[in-house]
């Protein structure tokens, strides 16, 4: 069976620079509904910024962004959330003088859905013993939880993870991998960018391996950390 | 359930619209000055107007007075040609002003201090364009508009409370409806709002927009209460200066904090500053340097930081 024709989401030949850096080189893969898919490579390697194009923080300078069989590039990102495409940040960006509550509240009416439950997301997220303290109190992990929140109140097709792993404990990554692959399980496509291999290796098949702005490696894990290139792109030549 | 946390939601604004109609009926029986009352509902509406801006979307126009001016003008010209009904002319003020920040609305693309500064430089522009000599004939240039045709004390009075009742209303409304919950979200992170599936540039421009327009209607009770002035008179950039001090004396972001700050200011203002403006200045000087120091969150920040919450 193709994953061409049952992805949700497309980029193929997609460039992105700033200035003369150039960030996104020729990048291209896809992503179909309830699949989980890794995006990893070495600091400054363009995971963040494949995320920003897809979330259309950016729009791609060249290449092609579909989201089910839709040409997105040109659409903002309030747009996009509608449609179904969502993120959680590397670094947190949470409403800081909202409660809890609110923050995912103001997600919850995105789009036509209007029935989102955000009691069960607060206990997905185990911050519904939080839910009335200001966003702003919170640590930078519970923050960015709270980012994951607001991005599942929209309902969301496609769910984009930026770091959400680093400086948690092996029990609370535990809980994160339960979450994400329950979210797979229910249909939403996830990409999930972590440093934490271990922990990727646990939820994903296939993962995609950036270096330099180019597409590395596309395949399962194992088979990356035996690729020369990879290993050269991770610990230098 | 659904009716009654409606009720529980409405309640405070009502309340604020109830005060400010029973103050502004009864106050000029007892204390005869209604001019004076008419120029402290005048400052209330400009720093309410320019409160739903700043305060609930972090936009802060330094040149706020042009669209007060551009009601004004547009009102009077109105009246003079278009043979309409008073209060018909001044809705066309309104409209005029909303116009006014429809050309401007890019504008919202810049921010922080830029958007400030080219809000004045907009401002002054509208100023040296309609006190022009050369379209003295159309604007009365350096000299004004006349429309004493139409003066009225009485009901412009009446309009003005209006006006102000409408200004508080959209404050209540921002306050408490999901529109200001969005509007909130936006203040504090365009890019998670955006996120969260907001039209972040649309409900901003609504927001300009609105502010816009009570300044505009302001702006043309204020002519039609005058009913002869000079440009100067509705384009003074003190009127900016006012509304935005008044409007951080008694806080941002709340209904009644804008209402307090006008209040006590301009009364402190009338009491002293026409007569002695020095000392006014001094006094006015010593508060902007005190609010900034110790309470930049206004004076309504004294409940809020003891958890009182405030509307
Ligand atoms: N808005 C921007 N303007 C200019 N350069 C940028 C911008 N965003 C990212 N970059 C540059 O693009 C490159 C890739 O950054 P990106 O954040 O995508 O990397 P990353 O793979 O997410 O790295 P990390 O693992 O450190 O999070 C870096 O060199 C970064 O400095
Ligand atoms: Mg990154």
């Amino acid at each position: 069976m193709s994953s061409e024709a049952q992805a949700l989401l497309r980029l193929s030949g997609v460039r992105k620079h700033f200035g003369g850096l150039v960030v996104l080189n020729d990048v291209g893969f896809s992503v179909a509904p309830g699949e989980i898919v890794g995006l990893v490579g070495p600091n400054g390697s363009g995971k963040t910024t494949a995320i920003n194009v897809i979330s259309g923080l950016f729009r791609a300078d060249a290449g092609l962004v579909s989201f089910a069989g839709q040409d997105i590039n040109r659409l903002p990102m309030f747009r996009r959330a509608q449609l179904g495409i969502n993120r959680s940040f590397q670094v947190p960006k949470v409403f800081r003088d909202m409660t809890v509550r609110e923050n995912i509240e103001v997600a919850a009416h995105c789009g036509s859905k209007r029935n989102t439950d955000v009691d069960a997301i607060l206990d997905d997220l185990d911050l519904a013993a939080l839910a009335e303290k200001p966003a702003g109190s919170l640590t930078v992990n519970q923050q960015k939880l709270l980012d994951l929140g607001r991005a599942l109140a929209t309902g969301p097709k496609l769910l984009l993870v930026d770091e959400i792993g680093a400086g948690l404990n092996p029990a609370e990554l535990n809980g994160i991998a339960a979450l994400l692959q329950n979210l797979a399980a229910r249909g939403i496509a996830l990409i999930v960018v972590e440093h934490l291999l271990d922990f990727l290796n646990r939820i994903t098949a296939r993962v995609i391996v950036l270096g330099a702005g180019r597409m590395l490696f596309e395949g399962s894990l194992d088979a990356a950390s035996r690729d020369p290139e990879v290993v050269a792109a991770f610990f230098g030549s | 359930m659904p009716d009654d946390s409606l009720l529980h939601k409405l309640r405070p604004g009502a309340l604020v619209l109830a005060l400010l109609a029973a103050g502004f009926l009864l106050l000029p029986h007892m204390y005869g000055n209604q001019s004076l009352l008419f120029t402290l509902m005048t400052f209330i509406v400009l720093t309410q107007g320019l409160n739903l801006l700043y305060g609930f979307t972090g936009y802060l126009p330094f040149g706020y007075v042009g669209f007060f001016g551009c009601g004004a003008y547009a009102t009077s010209l109105l009246v003079l040609h278009a043979h309409l009904p008073v209060l018909a002319c001044v809705a066309g003020g309104g409209l005029a002003a909303v116009l006014m920040a429809l050309v401007l609305g890019p504008l919202l693309r810049l921010s922080g201090a830029y958007f400030s500064i080219a809000s004045l430089a907009a401002s002054q522009i509208l100023y040296f364009v309609v006190s022009n000599t050369n379209l003295a004939d159309i604007t009365g240039g350096p000299y004004g508009l006349k429309i004493e045709r139409v003066f009225a004390p009485d009901a412009s009075y009446l309009a003005m409370l209006a006006v102000l009742l409408l200004t508080s209303g959209l404050a209540a409304y921002f306050r408490s409806s999901r529109f200001g919950m969005e509007l909130r979200a936006m203040k504090q992170d365009p890019t998670s709002a955006a996120m969260a599936g907001i039209d972040v540039v649309r409900e901003r421009l609504i927001v300009w927009l609105v502010s816009a327009l009570v300044a505009g209607l302001a702006g043309g009770v204020y002519a039609w209460n005058l009913s002869v002035f000079y440009p100067d008179a509705v384009f003074t950039l003190q009127i900016s200066v006012f509304a935005i001090v008044f409007a951080l004396f008694g806080g941002v972001g709340t209904v009644i904090g804008p209402i307090v700050g006008a209040a006590v200011l301009y009364t402190l203002y009338s009491a002293i500053g026409i007569s002695s403006p020095q000392y006014f200045q001094l006094i006015y000087g010593a508060l902007i340097v005190l609010l900034v120091l110790f309470l930049p969150g206004g004076i309504l920040s004294l409940f809020t930081r003891r958890g009182i919450r405030v509307f």
